[in-house]
């Protein structure tokens, strides 16, 4: 209904104008006014209103406008407004809505398209604006920086060209230095000349009155003295002669030649104090050098050790040398070689110690010889720790042991377990004294047998003199060939043998070898006949023994002590057996042997 | 300190006799001999004119009085005041004069530097010696006066002729190589002689007594050179002070330079110490010591107390540029003396007023000495080494 109210409106609008349209003007009036006023109405149309609508379509030409807007319409797409029938176009209301509908929506969109398109132009013209803004601004600082660019240039140009006056300048004043130097000199030149000129002159100036004061013979020239003096020193004076001309001469050399002599001897005593200074520089460097040898494992520093003290050595040798020739060049180049190079170790090393250290403080230096020392010192509490627990541990195991040794389950037990091992050490004791008794009893039958042996040998020797005696008696009276002398001589060696059937001794049939052993057997008697001299100092010994192996075999282990004193007894009866079972050289032997 | 009354004098001429007993002074014409314990009056002697200089002879028995303007020498005895002896050179002049060293020979330096003519007090015996050279210091005895060295310039050339002081007979003659000799020195032991060139030239040559020439040393070639020279007890070292304000020292046995001190105008170095003398005005040249002294506080005789305080360095020494124009300028180093064990050297650069300084011959104590005032310096005893 509103849509028929509409659409009656400019119906009846158009109805009601009185105004006459021109069919020919539909072109000129679109379509836009009629909508205008079509889409805000509810308005009521002034009469302004209906003469522009009425521009367009009239009574008469209904039909016209009709199929016009028919035309167009379908032009632009919508279907047919109106329909023919019977002669004249007749509305269909309808589709004349629809399209009136369309052509709203169309309008409408146009209207959005045309905002935006608005919109947009809005747009890009403020873009353009600013755009042309910031054109203007760049071309400006562009102008700027031109003009700065040209100020530049231009200062450096005069820079330079300050620069280049300046030399010039410089080489300008070098030139006038040069020339006022030049003429310095020539002036100088002129001067001396001129001074030579005037000196020479006044020489003869001088000449000339010392001439004319000479030629004066002035009296008053004198001296006049009441009495003449004695010399300050008592000496008369002297004469000048030649001989006075040598003996000045001779006083000036000697001067001369003390001052040198007390000179070169300071110096000597300088040069051997700075020698003696260079040697210790010398050898103490070569003292921290080798201390570090140790740490180092240069080959090339023990290398140079090796030759450094070889070169000690040398020097050493030198120095005593060089003390007799103080001048000898090579002593001294030597020594001066070797401290250089002694010197220059040692910057080496200390330059390697202060590249160490800068290495080390920037935190990046890893060797295995040197450990940082937080590493150290971790160490070192790792290892008092060990050290701790090691110590608990022990105690433990001590208190642990004391329980064991001193606390058993029960008195009975620990009583029996006592005297269970009480019994074990008196059974093992009872048998060692046993062996002990038996074998003393061994070394008393041996001692008496050695000792019946040794009476029977000082009976022998004693006939072996007696035989010895007649038979040097026989020789010496008996000189003759004709005497048979083998008798004596193996009846000799004979009794001899009988006498000791177990000693070792290598008897010959020679004089000088039985003499030999004759004396030694004399020698040992002595110490034979008192026959029991030899065996108790021998006990004493062996016992003296005892204590000494009880003092250093004896530890706290109380259950090895008994074994120790039996097995010290055992080796020296093993030794005295031994002693009494050898000959006298032996027994000698060990009573001579120190202990 | 006590002090004595004040005697006039005249021309700042009082000397003490080397052997210490007497103190001769002169007023106008007269020669006052005193005894230095009692400075009671031992002798009065008159003389002819005014007095110009004074000295003892070496063994202290006799006086010399010269008077320069009547060209007249008049010598006096102590022991024997009756005893009298009068030197004149007339027309020849009197430009100086001095005792030879074993104290019975009188030298005067005629006018114009004619001759040198040797007086002999024990026999009747006159030598001359021609030509001398007119320079700073162009006589100089060795210090055993047994030789005497005298410069000479002959054919504009200069000559060292070296005489034996016994009985005056020329040893040695040589030429020396330099431009205008200026001075000569002995050193100490007699064995070497230092030779030095004016000032327009840096050089110095050193010859030993049998005239051969040992070494040169020239240390920089066109500004003013040396201004002063010194030898160091032991003969062991020479210093020499230039106009360009340096010390220099050479050793004795290469004759090459030791090392070499400056007088910087600023001392910031940390081993000096520089005293001031507070209240008084001019600074008789304490605070310009080399720099390795280590003095302490010294006193100032007579009436004003002046207090010595350590100044902070780096501090600046006061000094008055000298005219460039002018001959002879008024800067280096123009005094130098070396402590008898020659571990210290004073020196004494520029214009101050220090006339002279002098070390007793302890060691350690300086006195420093201007116009006016006198002041001493003790040296801190170190360690002997």
């Amino acid at each position: 209904m509103g849509d028929r109210w509409m659409t009656a409106m400019p119906e009846s609008s158009l109805e009601n104008q009185d105004i006459s349209c021109n069919s020919s003007q539909f072109t000129i009036y679109p379509s836009m006014y009629p909508t205008q006023f079509a889409v805000h109405s509810s308005i009521p149309f002034s009469k302004n209103s209906y003469s522009i609508l009425s521009a367009f379509c009239s009574e008469e030409n209904i039909s016209q406008c009709i199929s016009y807007i028919n035309q167009e319409v379908s032009s632009l797409g919508f279907p047919a407004i109106c329909t023919e029938c019977s002669g004249q176009p007749e509305l269909n209301m309808v589709s004349v809505l629809n399209t009136v509908y369309e052509l709203l929506q169309l309008h409408r969109r146009s209207q959005r398209t045309l905002e935006n398109l608005e919109t947009e132009q809005f747009k890009y013209s403020s873009n353009l604006e600013h755009l042309q803004l910031s054109n203007s601004k760049l071309k400006d600082q562009l102008e700027h920086s031109k003009r700065e660019n040209t100020g530049l240039f231009e200062r450096e140009r005069q820079l330079q060209m300050k620069i280049k006056s300046l030399q010039n300048s410089l080489k300008n004043e070098k030139e006038e230095v040069q020339k006022l130097q030049n003429i310095i000199s020539s002036r100088a030149t002129q001067y001396n000349h001129d001074m030579k000129r005037k000196e020479r002159e006044y020489t003869k100036l001088k000449e000339r009155l010392n001439q004319l004061l000479i030629d004066k013979k002035d009296k008053k020239l004198a001296i006049e003295v009441l009495n003449y003096v004695g010399r300050s020193d008592g000496k008369r004076s002297l004469w000048k002669t030649g001989k006075t001309e040598a003996r000045n001469e001779e006083e000036m050399y000697q001067t001369l030649l003390k001052n040198y002599e007390s000179r070169q001897k300071d110096l000597m005593v300088e040069n051997a104090e700075l020698k003696k200074v260079l040697q210790q520089m010398k050898k103490e460097m070569v003292s921290i050098l080798s201390s570090r040898k140790h740490s180092l494992k240069g080959e090339t520093i023990e290398e140079s050790l090796e030759q450094t003290a070889s070169d000690n050595e040398e020097d050493v040798c030198d120095s005593s040398r060089e003390t007799l020739e103080l001048s000898c060049e090579h002593a001294r180049e030597q020594l001066t070689n070797s401290i250089r190079q002694q010197w220059r170790l040692l910057k080496d090393h200390m330059e390697k110690l202060n590249s160490q250290a800068s290495l080390v403080q920037n935190g990046k230096w890893v060797d295995n010889d040197v450990i940082p020392r937080k590493a150290h010192e971790e160490e070192m509490d790792k290892l008092k720790l060990e050290i701790q627990q090691c110590k608990d541990f022990i105690q433990t195991q001590q208190q642990l042991w004391q329980q064991q040794l001193s606390s058993p389950c029960d008195d009975e037990t620990a009583a029996l377990l006592n005297d269970c091992y009480m019994l074990e050490e008196k059974e093992r004791l009872k048998e060692e004294w046993r062996l002990f008794d038996e074998q003393r009893r061994n070394f008393e039958k041996e001692r008496k047998n050695f000792t019946e042996a040794a009476i029977r040998l000082g009976r022998e020797r004693k006939a072996f003199e007696e035989d010895r005696a007649t038979w040097l008696k026989h020789q010496f009276l008996n000189m003759t060939p004709f005497i048979d002398r083998k008798k004596p001589q193996t009846s000799y060696s004979h009794s001899a043998l009988s006498k000791s059937p177990e000693s070792e001794m290598k008897i010959v049939s020679t004089p000088g070898q039985l003499k030999k052993s004759l004396s030694h057997t004399s020698f040992s008697t002595p110490k034979a006949t008192p026959v029991k001299m030899p065996s108790t100092t021998d006990l004493h010994r062996t016992l003296r023994l005892i204590p000494e192996h009880r003092s250093f075999k004896t530890q706290p282990k109380m259950g090895n002590l008994q074994d120790s004193i039996l097995s010290s007894d055992i080796s020296d009866k093993t030794r005295v057996l031994k002693a009494g079972n050898c000959s006298i050289y032996t027994l000698s032997d060990a009573e001579n042997s120190p202990k | 300190m006590n002090f004595s009354e004040v005697f006039r004098h005249t021309n700042q001429l009082c000397r003490v006799s080397p052997d210490g007993k007497c103190l001769a002074t002169c007023v106008q014409y007269r020669l006052v001999v005193r005894n230095i314990n009692t400075l009671q009056i031992l002798h009065l002697y008159t003389c002819l004119d005014q007095i110009a200089h004074v000295e003892w002879s070496s063994d202290s028995q006799f006086i010399l009085c010269a008077m320069y303007k009547r060209g007249l020498v008049q010598v006096w005895s102590l022991e024997q005041p009756d005893w009298h002896c009068k030197i004149d050179e007339g027309s020849a002049g009197l430009v100086s004069s001095r005792w030879s060293p074993d104290g019975r020979h009188v030298l005067n330096t005629t006018e114009f530097h004619l001759r040198v003519t040797v007086w002999s007090l024990c026999s009747k015996s006159v030598s001359y010696i021609k030509y001398p050279k007119a320079c700073q210091k162009g006589l100089d005895f060795s210090r055993d006066g047994r030789y005497m060295a005298l410069a000479e310039r002959r054919d504009c050339k200069d000559h060292i002729s070296v005489f034996v002081c016994e009985d005056w007979q020329l040893l040695r003659h040589f030429e020396t190589d330099t431009q205008d000799l200026s001075g000569v020195e002995w050193s100490p032991n007699g064995c070497v002689l230092a030779v030095w060139d004016s000032c327009l030239e840096y050089k110095v040559l050193l010859y030993s007594l049998d005239g051969r020439l040992l070494s040169t040393y020239s240390a920089y070639g066109w500004s003013l050179g040396i201004k002063s020279i010194a030898w160091s007890p032991s003969s062991q070292f020479l210093a020499i002070g230039s106009y360009d304000e340096k010390v220099r020292i050479l050793n004795h046995i290469t004759w090459k330079k030791l090392t070499e001190f400056e007088h910087p105008v600023s001392i910031s170095d940390s081993r000096a110490v520089v005293y001031r003398e507070m209240e008084r005005r001019a600074v008789a040249g304490s605070d310009d010591l080399s720099i390795h002294h280590q003095i302490p506080a010294g006193t100032s005789l007579f009436s004003t107390q002046s207090k010595y305080e350590i100044c902070e360095l780096p501090i600046y020494v006061p000094i008055v540029k000298p005219d460039p124009d002018r001959a002879n300028p008024k800067i280096g180093v123009s005094t130098m003396a070396f402590s008898s064990d020659s571990r210290y050297l004073a020196t004494k650069n520029g214009s101050f007023q220090v006339l002279s300084l002098s070390w007793h011959c302890g060691g350690d104590s300086l006195i420093l000495l201007s116009k006016e005032h006198l002041c001493l310096c003790y040296v801190e005893a170190e360690a002997p080494k």
